[in-house]
């Protein structure tokens, strides 16, 4: 039986963030980007920074992502966000801006903005959802796509001799000078989620402290790209993606922690 | 207001314009012949005078989606580019065309097609004036003759930018942005405060305050039939414009027999093809185009039912005669002469153009 009596704000354990909106989300049941939605939301919200935060999306599966953040938000061309992000922090130094964007987004299509944005330093947090593929074009070879990995672009497996290695872009971002902190999460388990959002925290943070460019990669999961069961599909991500992307900060502070 | 005069290029007149009309920002990459608005900017250091953000970008990729982010958060922000370095930007001219965002974007024309030749041409009329990008949508275009005009139409680039929320293109060319020229400038005005930010793009991102949802800048609308209405209140922006922003300047057209039409740098050599023909006996008029987008198809439908026959000058193999053709519904013969791929007409050229096209035509 549900007793009205104990709805108390004193009782109350979890509440949703207001710095996400009342909208549904679209994403498939078990992916990773409702989850980092909401985790930025909550840093946003748990900083005070809601009126500072400016949200550029991609192009990707979470080219919606303006309809969740209740922030002032821009949807950029595939690839471009770090540009738009770079003139919007550079004329509000005072603001949050951050990018949110898929590996083809951010790895492919808008390579040279992303390296660009970082090397100049700009005091922009960028979160990086790595799923290893092309979510939402149905399911196509990503530059994170790993070998022998089947997609709709490679239906006989990832091949190194006709489409290149897998795009470490991540541990590349980490030798330019302009990044400060680099690291790379994930989501799957409440206890990477809570490793997450300190890293996003810490990314904001810094951002405040204008110390540079933040990156954090978050390893995700894409089910229905991957066509597996979402248990599935973050079994086989621990399994596979963690070995060529394993989770743990690679640069803190400015200093490389890791080669 | 106080007048000084100075002596510049008409790329400079750009820089200086900017930083005198309270440009929040400029984003660009080296480009010639275009490519002293940035040197000046660099050298003039604006961030210490007005606070102005000077950035070389990577890319005009970049330039242009820098273009974007800044006026998405409602600042007066603009590039300048040539030709290829403008075909880079085309991705992101729709983009704030379908997002409605004001900036203005300076395309000082060289040669082409392909990286072409650095000297001027008047090729990238349909590229300019016809999208360019995809979908359907009309930059605002601006067509300066002058390197005074290069100056001014900076600060009548902010009002239509953001009077309409569209992009705004000055077509130069790199005659007019190389060309050393007498201006005047005026008093420095100041960049917005943040309250007039507020107040004169309140539908921007700028932050969201405690009193009001987000804002989203966005093309995108997924439901076909709202991006249809979307494209319904696009057009009737721009028909609102092709009422009430027309501009030209008609020079001896009243009685005339036979009229140049032309803008920028082929306006100045047919005016003195003009002169030439008058010493012949002949009664020319020109009509310079100031805006291209909006098209005065007004002025030129009356003068095609007074005249004799016009001749289209301009630096490409026949673009800006199209749009004159179809404004005169061939009231009267048309044709066009331009020298092009990087040569320019001289006034001779083009009144023996005149002579054989039009005048003893059979
Ligand atoms: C210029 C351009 N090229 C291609 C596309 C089509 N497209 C949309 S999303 C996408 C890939 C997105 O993949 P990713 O960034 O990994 O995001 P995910 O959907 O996996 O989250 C592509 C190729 C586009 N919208 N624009
Ligand atoms: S297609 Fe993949 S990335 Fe997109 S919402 Fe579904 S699971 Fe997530
Ligand atoms: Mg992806």
């Amino acid at each position: 039986m549900f007793n009205q009596d104990i709805v108390k704000p004193e009782n109350l354990v979890y509440k949703r963030t207001e710095v996400l909106t009342d909208n549904v989300m679209h994403y498939c049941p078990g992916c990773g980007h409702g989850t980092t939605h909401r985790i930025i939301a909550e840093v946003i919200e748990e900083m005070g920074i809601q009126d500072k935060a400016i949200c550029v999306a991609p192009v990707g599966c979470s080219v919606l992502a303006y309809n969740y953040f209740e922030v002032d938000s821009l949807g950029a061309a595939h690839g471009r966000a770090p540009a738009l992000a770079t003139a919007i922090q550079r004329l509000n130094p005072d603001k949050h801006t951050f990018t949110y964007q898929g590996d083809g987004d951010l790895a492919a299509i808008g390579t040279a903005e992303t390296i660009h944005a970082c090397n100049r330093g700009e005091n922009i947090v960028i979160i990086f959802i790595n799923n290893g593929i092309y979510g939402m074009t149905g399911g196509q070879m990503a530059p994170t796509t790993l070998v022998g990995m089947k997609t709709a672009t490679t239906p006989y497996g990832r091949n190194v001799e006709l489409n290149g290695y897998p795009l470490q872009i991540t541990e590349l971002l980490a030798q330019l000078p302009g990044t400060y902190l680099v690291t790379r999460q994930s989501v799957h388990t409440a206890a990477a989620v809570r490793k997450t959002k300190k890293a996003i925290r810490q990314a904001f943070e810094n951002q405040k402290n204008k110390k540079g460019t933040s990156f954090v990669e978050v390893v995700s999961n894409c089910n229905s790209g991957w066509k597996m069961p979402a248990t599935k599909a973050n079994e086989w991500m621990v399994e596979n993606m963690f070995a060529k992307y394993p989770i743990g900060d690679i640069k803190v502070d400015g200093e490389l922690v890791q080669k | 207001m106080a007048k000084e005069l100075k002596l510049m290029k008409g790329n400079e007149a750009i820089a200086e314009a900017a930083i005198r009309s309270g440009c929040d920002g400029y984003f660009g990459y080296p480009i010639t012949p275009q490519s002293e608005v940035m040197e000046h900017l660099m050298a003039e250091k604006p961030w210490e005078k007005t606070g102005m953000v000077v950035l070389q970008a990577e890319s005009e990729t970049s330039s242009i989606n820098m273009v974007y982010g800044g006026a998405g958060v409602g600042k007066k922000v603009m590039t300048s580019s040539s030709s290829p370095g403008i075909s880079l930007m085309q991705e992101g001219l729709t983009y704030l065309a379908g997002a409605e965002l004001p900036a203005i974007v300076v395309n000082v024309v060289r040669g082409g097609p392909g990286l072409g030749t650095i000297q001027p041409s008047q090729a990238d009329y349909f590229q300019a004036t016809k999208g360019g990008g995809h979908g359907d949508y009309q930059l605002f275009v601006l067509a300066p003759a002058t390197v005074q005009e290069m100056y001014d139409f900076v600060f009548l680039g902010w009002e239509i930018a953001f009077k309409y929320r569209n992009p705004v293109m000055i077509l130069s060319d790199g005659a007019i942005g190389q060309v050393m020229e007498k201006l005047y400038v005026g008093d420095y005005v100041p960049r917005w405060t943040d309250e007039e930010l507020r107040k004169n793009a309140p539908w921007a991102s700028f932050g969201k305050p405690t009193d009001r949802k987000h804002h989203i800048i966005t093309s995108l609308e997924l439901d076909s039939a709202k991006q249809e209405l979307h494209n319904h209140k696009l057009q009737a922006k721009y028909r609102e414009m092709e009422e009430k922003e027309v501009r030209f300047e008609a020079i001896n057209c009243d009685d005339a027999d036979y009229i140049f039409v032309a803008y920028g740098s082929s306006a100045r050599i047919a005016e003195k093809a003009m002169q030439l023909g008058k010493e012949k006996g002949y009664k020319i008029g020109i009509l310079r185009l100031i805006t291209l987008f909006p098209f005065p198809k007004k002025k030129i439908a009356e003068l095609s039912t007074k005249v004799k026959g016009m001749l289209a000058v301009e630096m490409s193999a026949g673009q800006m005669v199209e749009d004159v053709r179809l404004a005169a519904e061939f009231r009267c013969p048309i044709e066009h002469y331009g020298r092009y791929g990087g040569i320019i007409h001289t006034p001779q050229e083009v009144l023996e153009a005149l002579e054989e096209k039009i005048i003893k035509r059979k």
